[in-house]
């Protein structure tokens, strides 16, 4: 069973949404809609909102933990963020959202590459880290 | 796991108020996430998070004020979404700028300087060699860590006012010895002295340093000793906007550089070695136009120092510059700087030829401009980075005075005695 190292923690459960690079959230994430929109992005167009959302890793701007918050605010944050590579502004986001809102999104860290599931497959994800396909 | 201390841990149950509580979950947070297994004093910091990016933005500040946080440290202001001192120039949505200017308030609110500047460096009170703080906004932060030698990590939004409200940051990376040394050499010594020299060079120095450095420590080898600091700021802006550059060494003028060894800490790095055609290549890729045909001005990102200020002024005096009539000179700066060159009279002249001096705010972040009818000149790595995908406009890259000049013309001008014919 795959785990992960817990960068904000929390339980959650999503289709999977990968993506094939790094992510900014700022300018990259529409916190209205949940949609990428970053225009160089090769997953353009992608609904991730409720998604858990898999990439390699979180990319440039600082501003991304305000997107996170405000897309938590609007009802269009993904479910959890599984990363390949550790960083501090998208935890800083979850916690936000939490005390805010009330919105956990727990933000992982781990070996994205080997999680096999297709796009689109339910995935649940645990307090402690664990990451495991959810019964349809 | 993060040691705390036994007060930090009583601020973390909330015996010290609900504001102060949230901001020590941010920081511990924060500190969780890099693996940092403490926190350290800091003597001041600099937040971002008074630029305005949605409803999140103010209630998150509220959140704060109401619960009863007051900064532990002295606290600059980097710019908001509005200029205060002047509104009229906004040509945004009313609400839009209320909400800016609200949260701009909170901010104050919170016991932060009103400075409302990306270049708290240009103040007199500004942190000294090896002062551990913590700074946002990435210009700010490269700055501070380079010509400085201030420490800081690269704090973003949230974490900048939690930082400061709890006095403390989480301890890793830049704020020690181990993670300031330099990682890849980029020798410009092929590029010779005469363009390297042009204050035009330097943001082209620091796109191409972004670039080739990516989000490691570069040690630049070949600028002349004798570069100021608004050269090093042009570099260290347009680096971290090409990359995601937090501390750049200048060999023989940064102050932890004196040598290769005590720059690298004697270990072996990559060296990368560019030519005056590698430069001249660095220079029109930050050119996105496909006319000469001159729309605007814009100078000021990072905001413009005093000594810009001067120079700016002789240029135009001397050259003899005469701008159309109507033609948009914009020049953002601080609210500090622009008294002091008031007082001194530098700012007259360019006034005189149609300049809109912008402060609290920048031409790239707030609607301000106008639109604009031909490319944009800058002499900014920052803002010809940003403003195509910002603001939609083409830009075309020059030095100081050759955006002045071209203002004077109408089009872009390139100066042969630096570039070559």
């Amino acid at each position: 069973m795959p785990r992960f190292r817990v960068l904000f923690a929390g339980e959650a459960e999503g289709p999977l949404l990968r993506l094939s690079e790094p992510l900014s959230f700022w300018g990259g994430y529409d916190p209205h809609s949940g949609e990428i929109v970053d225009r160089r992005h090769p997953d353009r167009g992608a609904r991730a909102a409720g998604a858990v959302l898999v990439m390699p890793a979180a990319r440039g701007s600082s501003s991304s933990s305000s997107v996170l918050a405000e897309a938590a605010r609007c009802g269009k944050a993904p479910a959890a963020i599984l990363l390949g590579a550790s960083d501090l502004i998208l935890p800083v986001g979850a916690v936000v959202a939490d005390e805010l809102y009330g919105v956990r999104i727990p933000v992982l860290v781990g070996e994205v590459d080997g999680l096999g599931w297709e796009n689109g497959t339910p995935v649940k994800v645990g307090r402690d880290g664990t990451v495991t396909q959810a019964r349809p | 796991m993060v040691e705390l201390t036994p007060d930090e841990t009583a601020i973390l149950q909330g015996e010290r108020g609900p504001g102060l509580q949230f901001a020590a979950r941010i920081v511990t947070a924060a500190a969780q996430a890099v693996g940092a297994s403490r926190l350290v004093e800091i003597t001041r910091a600099h937040v971002d998070g008074c630029l305005y990016h949605g409803v999140a933005s103010l209630d998150f500040a509220r959140r704060l004020v109401e619960g009863g946080a007051r900064v532990a440290v002295p606290t600059t202001l980097n710019v908001g979404g509005v200029d205060l001192l002047h509104p009229e120039l906004w040509r945004g949505e009313p609400d839009h700028a209320r909400a800016a200017a609200e949260l701009m308030e909170l901010y104050v609110a919170l016991g932060c300087t009103p400075t409302f500047t990306c270049a708290p460096y240009q103040l007199a009170d500004r942190p000294g060699l090896g002062e551990t703080i913590a700074w946002a906004e990435s210009n700010a932060i490269v700055f501070a860590n380079s010509v400085l030698g201030a420490r800081t990590n690269r704090n973003g939004d949230f974490l900048d006012i939690a930082c400061a409200l709890l006095g403390k940051a989480p301890y890793y990376g830049l704020l020690t010895d181990e993670g300031r040394r330099a990682e890849v050499m980029i020798d410009l010594s092929p590029v010779g002295e005469r363009i390297l020299a042009s204050d035009g060079a330097a943001a082209v120095v620091g796109h191409l340093t972004g670039l080739v450095a990516g989000d490691r420590i570069p040690l630049l080898v070949g600028l002349p000793p004798d570069v100021g600091e608004d050269y090093l700021k042009a570099v260290g802006a347009a680096a971290a906007s090409s990359g995601s550059v937090a501390m750049f060494h200048v060999l023989g003028v940064t102050p932890e550089a004196p040598d290769v060894e005590t720059a690298t800490g004697g270990r072996p790095v990559e060296r990368v070695v560019f030519d005056r055609d590698a430069l001249i290549a660095a220079r029109d890729d930050l050119d996105s136009r496909t006319g000469d045909r001159l729309g605007a001005v814009a100078l000021g990102t990072p905001h413009f120092s005093l000594e810009e200020f001067r120079r700016a002024d002789r240029i135009v005096r001397e050259e003899g510059i005469r701008v159309p009539d109507g033609f948009p000179i914009w020049i953002n700066t601080s609210r500090t700087v622009l008294e002091q060159a008031e007082s001194e009279g530098v700012t007259r002249s360019l006034v005189e030829q149609g300049a809109r001096i912008v402060v609290d705010t920048c031409t790239y972040v707030a609607p301000l401009m106008e639109p604009v009818d031909g490319v944009v000149m800058t002499n900014s790595g920052k803002w010809a980075f940003y403003a195509p995908s910002n603001l939609g406009v083409e830009v075309a890259f020059g030095s100081l005075r050759e955006c002045l000049v071209s203002a004077g013309l109408g089009r872009v001008w390139r100066d042969p005695e630096v570039w070559g014919a």
